[in-house]
């Protein structure tokens, strides 16, 4: 059973959202991770690259696949994690304190179409 | 659907992340991780279902020559309870598999260890060329099953749990047959270790017996991630009907000495006149992780390969890959790039066998 954290927003593609005023806290869900398995590279962004809903984050690489992370929602990057880009690990030891980006977000209407953590969780239930 | 091997309820009971691969339901990886599993080789040891590979008979007057006529190696070194490495080869010098050579006690006998994926392709090969020859071909496959236990705790294992006590005093790519079970110091890691074949039965009870007394099950993920730093092939990716021994870098497996066997001509010509690819290890110079089917740059940024493996190797903690790349780019040290997504990284042409490896000779 994957764990989900209540108060948090998710995306379809398994990113979560953490909202902190005009800033979203982005990371991956214990379901994502565990899907991937062990994770040995974060391909980040950059502080200051613009970003788009459903537009391209980076990339989380397991020993066997890469995937691809998406954005939630459209923004500027203002920060990026260094502690999970040294130690990937990390997502897999604990994905919901350890946040991948920051983005300041330009709409943050967006967030009305992220879902609850009842409704990804009947997502992932499918 | 997928077929299953004589293991495959003990996997699903274990927790594994079972995929279809080469036709069968297999594990990836059990709960402790790619990276565990690996690490439980290189360190102590691991056990690995390989039940799927296939085993084909080959009996008969004609049986040594019938397999050196279709095999790259030279079967006639081999004394009883000895074992061979090489490929079976289209006329053109493409692979149409690579695989072991298992000498039998019994006189005019061998055992052929063939790949999942290739076992019908293979026996049908092997019948469309036994036509001149005075032989049995018997393919055993699903009557067989096959573990492979390996790492430096792998003697012990197979000679003390498992009861295999002469196993300890095989050399490298020897085999012994102890109660119906053939005993084989080989393996695809680059450590030291076992496969052992048997009927399902005796394999059920012997993978029980091993993960009872804490070896770690270990799924394909680590197999490939430990193939590769060893410098092994996987048919498929390094090998294939378009990638001949010749430019794997695998001719100290193909005796051109031999009379014959089918492709001999065409690797003499590749040897003679040079092949337009060839397989190349590559180091990436950053932590970026190069994957299959990504491409080779030159300094200019033409495309003059892709790479066939690649991982951020576990044992080394380095970004490496197997490539295919033009014969012009493919000396020591050449620098190339891998393009990874919408970046380029640096790479240097290194060699392939990139984790020093620890057989028993």
């Amino acid at each position: 059973m994957s764990k989900i954290v209540e108060g948090l927003l998710y995306s379809e593609s398994h990113e979560w959202v953490k909202v902190d005023g005009q800033v979203a806290i982005i990371g991956v869900s214990d379901f994502a991770q565990s899907e991937l398995g062990d994770i040995t590279y974060v391909d980040m962004p950059a502080v200051g690259d613009e970003v788009e809903r459903e537009g391209e984050l980076g990339a989380l690489e397991s020993v066997k696949t890469a995937a691809d992370l998406y954005s939630p929602v459209s923004g500027v990057i203002v920060a990026c994690n260094t502690a999970v880009e040294d130690d990937p690990s990390l997502i897999n030891a604990d994905p919901y304190s350890n946040w991948i980006v920051k983005v300041e977000m330009s709409d943050s209407t967006e967030l009305d179409s992220l879902l609850s953590a009842a409704a990804y969780a009947a997502s992932i239930e499918k | 659907m997928d077929k299953i091997t004589c293991l495959h309820s003990r996997h699903i009971a274990l927790g594994a992340v079972m995929s279809p691969f080469a036709g069968y339901d297999m594990p990836i990886r059990y709960p402790a991780g790619i990276i565990a599993e690996h690490k439980a080789v290189r360190e102590k040891a691991g056990v690995f279902d390989v039940s799927h590979m296939g085993e084909i008979f080959v009996s008969g007057p004609d049986a040594l020559a019938f397999v050196n006529h279709i095999f790259t190696n030279d079967a006639s070194t081999l004394e009883a309870g000895g074992i061979l490495y090489g490929m079976m080869l289209y006329p053109d010098g493409g692979t149409v598999d690579d695989l072991l050579v298992y000498r039998c006690f019994e006189p005019e006998r061998y055992l052929l260890v063939v790949n999942a994926a290739n076992i019908d392709k293979d026996f049908d090969w092997m019948q469309q060329n036994c036509a001149s020859f005075d032989v049995r071909l018997d393919n055993q496959s699903e009557a067989w099953g096959q573990i492979a236990v390996q790492g430096p705790e792998a003697e012990a294992a197979v000679c003390t749990l498992l009861g295999f006590e002469k196993a300890a005093a095989l050399h490298f790519y020897t085999f012994y047959v102890q109660d119906g079970c053939i005993v084989s110091r080989t393996g695809y890691t680059g450590e030291d270790g076992f496969e052992v074949y048997a009927p399902t039965e005796e394999i059920c009870r012997m993978w029980d017996l091993l993960v009872e007394k804490g070896i770690q099950p270990c799924g394909l993920g680590c197999r490939d991630t430990l193939r590769f730093e060893a410098g092994l092939p996987l048919y498929g990716d390094e090998l294939s009907a378009d990638i001949s021994p010749v430019m794997a870098g695998l001719s100290m497996f193909c005796k051109l000495d031999k009379a014959e066997f089918i492709g001999k001509e065409a690797l003499l010509a590749q040897k003679q006149n040079g092949v337009a690819r060839k397989l190349v290890g590559l180091e990436l110079k950053d932590k970026a992780i190069p994957r299959a089917g990504y491409a080779v740059l030159d300094a200019s940024g033409t495309q003059v390969g892709v790479v066939t493996t690649g991982y951020r190797s576990i044992s080394l903690d380095r970004s490496l890959a197997f490539a295919l790349v033009d014969s012009a780019f493919a000396s020591l040290g050449t620098e190339l790039s891998i393009q990874v997504r919408n970046k380029v990284f640096p790479a240097e042409v290194i060699k392939k066998r990139f984790y020093q490896t620890n057989y028993k000779k």
